[in-house]
């Protein structure tokens, strides 16, 4: 089998700007700065010249990355939230350029990286279908003969002249699938995108991407789903910070990804302000998991109730601050999460700055046994200006045998609350 | 099993010339499908769809006609003032439109380039189309006004796409200078607004640019379309119209300017325009 992508010592650096929390910069704020600069260069001559700007920090997103992929290959890329899976997938789909290194692709490459790019709400199924077909790198000859497949494919057919905007979700994301699944590239790139649509059509989609495989093209898919990866993948590279822990066969690395996201980390402190969490007002301290006293707690039994503590510092006065804390199962699905919008001393009233302690309490009984992580997203006034921080807390919910009773085996589902069950007779077999 | 066809890619920092101009040629389809879709989407989303691109310079063409015309008594060279006005204002239009919406392309499809790969120049390259369908609908205008006053234009009127062409040049340069900056610095999207308005006002739309002192005429021809309305005058009103050679030569050479700098700061600044929109 010949070499299809030859990656070597790729590596993507970002400039991370502490100081501005802005979505894009206006002209405006860079003259602004660059006055600022040059007045404190007329007022102080001696500051030295080669200060560091400690509003910018370099980042790698990607180091040292180099791995081959053979024509036929389907290759899943594992990691968590952060660890460069997505640039990875960016640079190879040539949507940003790589800083250092060299990638060379042997075929048509089409990248998936969203369902439904490009798609137009105003225009009809059937005008969407040859838009994104062409978006995605399909002539119009190829759209022409694949047109039936793709609408089949999708369940659509009634509704081909109707504008997008009127179909339901599920449909929309069942036509963007189809146009995509029915590309013919050498080489297929998907990040993600089985998330979306019931679970019918998600089987139906790892299907097509199998038998993509089968016919001799190269698939590189990323997911939080392990389930898919080791069905559908040959073999798996885990990201970590942007470098490559193992590239192996799918089944061992998924395992090693595994043990990477079951280490229990109960208490998080960030001691630099700068590099700690933070928005524009409020720049977190710490989170750890405690009991109402404050105590930490070192293991969790699905029977322990237990507060997640968030200490924070507001830096402005009179700012906001909200939180937001969501939680996730070790394949990546969210839980549940739950913003401080209730909260009665502090939400929504101007905090002079100081430091603060929040407490959010999780009643026992509600999570079943299993790993779990934590994320929390800090926000200002009217929910504006948020930053969300992933991985804060990874814990392991272990089995609280007494509330099991006499049952000894697996509880399905992600959450094991405790019901209440009350049977009453109605009728004995006396009175019958 | 599928053979591999030889189509290879190679991604290195700062990389491709070559390729990207080879890229361009294979993404020519999706240059149609996007001014297509365009179209598509400013005749479905309005209530009288085609009409717009008529009554927007007609009600023009009467406003400056009585200002500039009846009010100011502005000397015409013997045409009618309103056809006078409305040769002009085709060129004008179609520039400010391509610019406009040139200059939005990137931004309005920030979501196309953070998920997809395909040369960005095709973005407003094909945002330019719709202005010129534009201009063909108005021509149409122009050629009832003609019909109307009875004015016949000669053989010259054969050189009127070289001078679209010009215009075109002008737009697409400027246009690529300002999408590319206005992904980085928001601000772009109040300046052209701005520089259409402007424009408008220091061009000769309302006038001829016979008015302007001689002494002047070589400087004022630094606006390009100064150039492209003279030569849009001189193609369709005949012999009325004195030619400018100099100005106009000054114009072409700006314009060839313009068209190059474009590319380049565009071609330059596109490799990060995933990274900061």
């Amino acid at each position: 089998m010949s070499t299809v992508i030859k990656v070597n010592d790729l590596g993507k650096k970002y400039i991370l700007n502490h100081q501005k929390q802005e979505r894009y910069i206006a002209l405006r704020d860079v003259i602004a700065q660059s006055v600022k600069k040059w007045g404190a260069r007329i007022t102080n001559p001696l500051a030295g010249r080669d200060e560091i700007d400690l509003t910018r920090e370099e980042f790698w997103a990607l180091k040292d990355i180099s791995f081959e992929i053979k024509q036929g290959e389907r290759v899943g890329i594992i990691g968590r939230n952060g660890a460069g899976k997505s640039t990875l997938l960016k640079v190879l789909s040539r949507i940003t350029e790589p800083t250092t290194g060299r990638i060379a692709l042997r075929g048509r490459v089409a990248s998936l990286l969203e369902v439904g790019t490009g798609f137009h709400p105003e225009l009809t199924g059937r005008e969407n279908i040859y838009l994104n077909g062409a978006i995605l790198g399909m002539t119009r000859s190829e759209i022409n003969k694949k047109f039936d497949e793709i609408v089949e494919f999708a369940e659509v057919e009634k509704f081909l002249d109707t504008p997008v905007k009127r179909y339901s979700s599920g449909m929309y994301v069942r036509l963007a699938f189809a146009v995509a699944a029915h590309l013919e590239p050498e080489i297929l790139i998907v990040d993600e995108v089985l998330a979306v649509g019931d679970a019918q059509f998600q089987k139906k989609c790892l299907g097509k991407m199998k038998d993509v495989g089968k016919e001799g093209r190269t698939v590189l898919f990323v997911s939080h789903n392990l389930t898919a990866i080791r069905t559908l993948c040959t073999r798996a590279i885990l990201l970590r910070q942007g470098m490559i822990i193992a590239d192996e066969t799918a089944a061992q690395a998924v395992s090693k990804y595994m043990g990477d996201i079951r280490v229990n980390m109960l208490f998080r402190e960030w001691t630099d302000e700068n590099t700690a969490p933070q928005n524009t007002s409020t720049v977190l301290k710490k989170v750890f998991i405690c009991d109402d006293n404050g105590k930490q707690i070192e293991e969790l039994y699905t029977d322990t109730a237990f507060n997640v503590a968030i200490e924070f510092k507001v830096k402005e006065e009179g700012a906001s601050a909200g939180l937001t804390l969501l939680f996730y199962d070790d394949e990546n699905n969210i839980v549940f999460s739950s913003i401080n919008n209730h909260e009665v001393n502090w939400y929504g009233r101007p905090m002079p700055v100081g430091v603060y302690k929040s407490f959010c309490k999780i009643p026992s009984n509600l999570f079943n046994n299993g790993w779990f992580s934590l994320s929390i997203n800090l926000f200002g006034k009217g929910f504006t200006d948020s930053q969300m921080t992933h991985d804060t807390l990874r814990f392991e919910i272990l089995d609280g045998l007494h509330v099991r009773g006499d049952y000894y085996g697996e509880y399905a589902g992600v959450i094991r609350p405790l019901l209440e069950w009350n049977t009453t007779s109605l009728k004995t077999k006396e009175l019958l | 099993m599928k053979e591999l066809s030889e189509y290879e890619i190679v991604i290195e920092p700062g990389r491709g010339i070559d390729q990207y101009w080879r890229d361009l040629w294979h993404y020519r389809e999706l240059f149609y499908f996007l001014a297509w879709r365009d179209i598509l989407v400013r005749y479905k989303q309005t209530v009288i769809g085609i009409a717009w691109s008529i009554i927007r310079p007609f009600l023009t063409m009467i406003v400056f006609t009585i200002v500039f015309g009846k009010l100011a008594k502005l000397e015409s060279g013997g045409t009618p003032y309103p056809i006078l006005v409305f040769v002009a204002m085709l060129p004008w239009q179609f520039f400010a439109n391509a610019l406009s919406e040139s200059s939005n392309s990137l931004v309005g499809n920030a979501n196309m380039l953070s998920k997809v790969y395909f040369p960005r120049f095709i973005l407003p390259a094909s945002s330019i189309i719709i202005g010129l369908v534009d201009f063909l609908i108005s021509f149409v205008i122009l050629l009832l006004l003609m019909i109307w006053y009875q004015f016949i234009p000669d053989w010259k009127v054969l050189t009127l796409p070289l001078f679209l062409l010009l215009a075109l040049m002008a737009a697409l340069g400027f246009g690529l200078w300002m999408a590319a900056l206005n992904v980085k610095y928001r601000d772009f999207r109040y300046i052209v607004p701005f520089i259409v308005q402007f424009g408008l006002y220091i061009s000769p739309v309302g006038f001829s640019s016979g008015i302007v002192p001689g002494e002047w005429r070589f400087l004022y021809s630094i606006n390009p379309m100064v150039g492209v309305i003279d030569g849009f005058r001189w193609a369709l009103l005949g012999g009325e119209v004195q030619f400018y050679w100099p100005g106009f030569l000054l114009s072409i050479a700006l314009t060839l300017l313009i068209f190059a700098f474009g590319i380049w700061y565009f071609r330059k600044t596109e490799r990060t325009f995933a990274d900061v929109i």
